[in-house]
């Protein structure tokens, strides 16, 4: 079933000078409980189809349909954790912005995964890593259905950045979340999604899609080793337009 | 419990903040005691710089007449109100100015004229239309200390990080939510240094006043001595100035670690 529809997404960027075409003809629908990779070209106007599916930033043609009444989920390249928050806190903002007060689900998902031990520790003593998580709990507090990810991992360093990514994708495939990820990195593209878009430079239009099909599909580190992954890689990368 | 090494270095550093605190007293010590032997031996002009033994006896005659206090709770009185007013004031506006970019982009050209304007200019029209009373005094400190408020919170407001006012939308804050939850909490540290600021503003336009108008408070003591050429009196009423002004700075300094203790 699909959860969302989007079709023939425009976007204009107007600044006294210029106007920008970052968007047009975006079309795609997204499947529930899909995991679905947007890569393409730096500048092409990735974070702006986020944007706009989020409702951050108003569209200037085109239609975005989503079939139920969906919770949207928006996890930022940055972890733009707040210094006055403790840990429990900064993941409690969401619900406190609702104005919910329970805190059990939240309580979980930091034992769960890890930081129960940070609970009421300032973001500043923690690692790169452990903020991410916790950034990613702060998403998931709210329990949305479709989770927005924009180059959620950029920030940190490679070693970090594979056991997030595995780490991510284990919460996401538990809690059953549809999710769309936009992404520099090819390999992370593959490892994680079922489906990736490829957009061509800007004005960024869908250049293909391609979908991605593994024998034994596990996590994205295992993902990574299957034999078809260097196939999907070298397609990928053909078809991005590279500077 | 700590090795002997260890041991040792704190009493270093024991004995350093010691020695420190006893210079400072020294320095105090000795700065009195020479003004005073330089001016019983007539080096310099016991009239013109007094001398420690006659602040005192001038500091306790204001203390037997019972004026001491009374001008020095003039004094603190004006700069309460001032502080408290223009802590408001420039809080409230400098919202309205976030809230509102417009309104900021209207404002911030007649802030600039305001701000850069010698505010004693403005003394002979605040005396006509404030009358010479304690308003007047009031309206003084505030020009002085609202302007900068302003500005200073202002510009800590709208310097909150792009990425956190994005997070705060995605998390469906609508403005007064990320007013309160980001805003604010982001820029306590800049507010408490307006706060500090703003003191010390305070008491500048408040003395001010009170030597432009007033019939009671230090300014007016000071101003008072010096035209009745008593330098006794106009150095007397700096001293208990300089009191007052510590005092005032430790008190919100006080508050400050309150605060911050509590994040
Ligand atoms: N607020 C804005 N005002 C004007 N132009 C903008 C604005 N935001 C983005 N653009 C322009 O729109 C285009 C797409 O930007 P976008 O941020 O969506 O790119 P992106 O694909 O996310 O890039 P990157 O991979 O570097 O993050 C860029 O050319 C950019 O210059
Ligand atoms: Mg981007």
């Amino acid at each position: 079933m699909n959860i969302l529809e989007i079709k023939n997404l425009k976007k204009i960027y107007h600044t006294p000078k210029i106007e920008t075409l970052a968007v047009k003809n975006f079309s795609f629908n997204l499947k529930e409980g899909e995991f679905v990779a947007i890569v393409g070209p730096s500048g092409c106007g990735k974070s702006t189809i986020l944007n706009m599916i989020g409702s951050l930033d108003n569209k200037s043609d085109g239609d975005i349909k989503f079939n139920k009444d969906i919770k949207i989920g928006y996890m930022l390249q940055q972890d733009a954790l707040f210094n006055w928050k403790t840990v429990l806190d900064n993941c409690l903002l969401g619900l406190e912005i609702k104005k919910i007060k329970d805190k059990n689900y939240v309580l979980n998902l930091l034992e769960k995964y890890g930081l129960k031990g940070f609970i009421n520790s300032y973001p500043t003593s923690l690692s790169g890593g452990m903020k991410q998580r916790v950034a990613l709990i702060r998403t998931l507090a709210t329990k949305p259905d479709l989770l927005l990810m924009d180059e959620p991992f950029s920030a940190l360093d490679y070693q970090t950045r594979l056991s997030i990514s595995d780490y991510v994708y284990r919460i996401i495939k538990e809690e059953h979340k549809t999710a769309i990820m936009v992404t520099h990195d090819i390999a992370e593209a593959i490892s994680m999604a079922d489906r990736v878009i490829i957009l061509s430079s800007r004005p960024s239009t869908i250049k293909r899609i391609v979908d991605i099909n593994l024998t034994d599909k596990k996590t994205p580190i295992d993902n990574r080793k299957t034999k078809e992954f260097p196939y999907y890689y070298e397609l990928i990368w053909k078809e991005i337009d590279h500077v | 419990m700590y090795s002997e090494e260890h041991k040792r270095y704190l009493n270093k550093i024991k004995r350093y903040n010691f020695l420190i605190r006893i210079s400072q007293i020294l320095l105090f010590i000795v700065f009195i005691v020479v003004w005073q032997i330089l001016s019983d031996k007539k080096i310099i002009n016991p009239f013109i710089f007094s001398s420690p033994k006659k602040i005192i006896t001038c500091i306790i005659n204001l203390h037997k007449t019972n004026n001491l206090y009374k001008h020095i709770y003039i004094t603190t009185l004006e700069t309460c109100i001032s502080f408290i007013l223009g802590t408001i004031i420039g809080l409230i506006i400098a919202s309205i100015m976030w809230w509102n970019k417009y309104i900021a982009k209207v404002i911030d050209p007649y802030l600039t004229i305001i701000n850069s304007l010698p505010k004693i200019a403005l003394g002979p029209i605040i005396i006509i239309w404030a009358g010479s009373g304690m308003k007047a005094i009031i309206i003084m400190a505030l020009l002085i200390s609202v302007i900068v408020s302003i500005i200073n919170i202002y510009q800590g407001f709208t310097s909150v990080d792009d990425i956190k006012i994005k997070l705060m939308k995605s998390l469906k804050a609508n403005k007064l939510q990320i007013f309160k939850k980001l805003i604010i909490p982001s820029n306590t540290s800049i507010i408490i240094n307006t706060l500090k600021i703003n003191v010390s503003m305070c008491l500048i336009g408040v003395i001010m006043g009170e030597f432009l108008v007033s019939k009671a408070g230090i300014g007016y003591l000071i101003m008072y001595g010096s035209q009745t050429f008593n330098l006794d009196l106009v150095i007397s009423g700096i001293f208990i100035l300089c009191i007052l002004a510590t005092i005032m700075y430790y008190l919100i300094i006080s508050i400050e670690k309150r605060l911050s203790l509590k994040n």
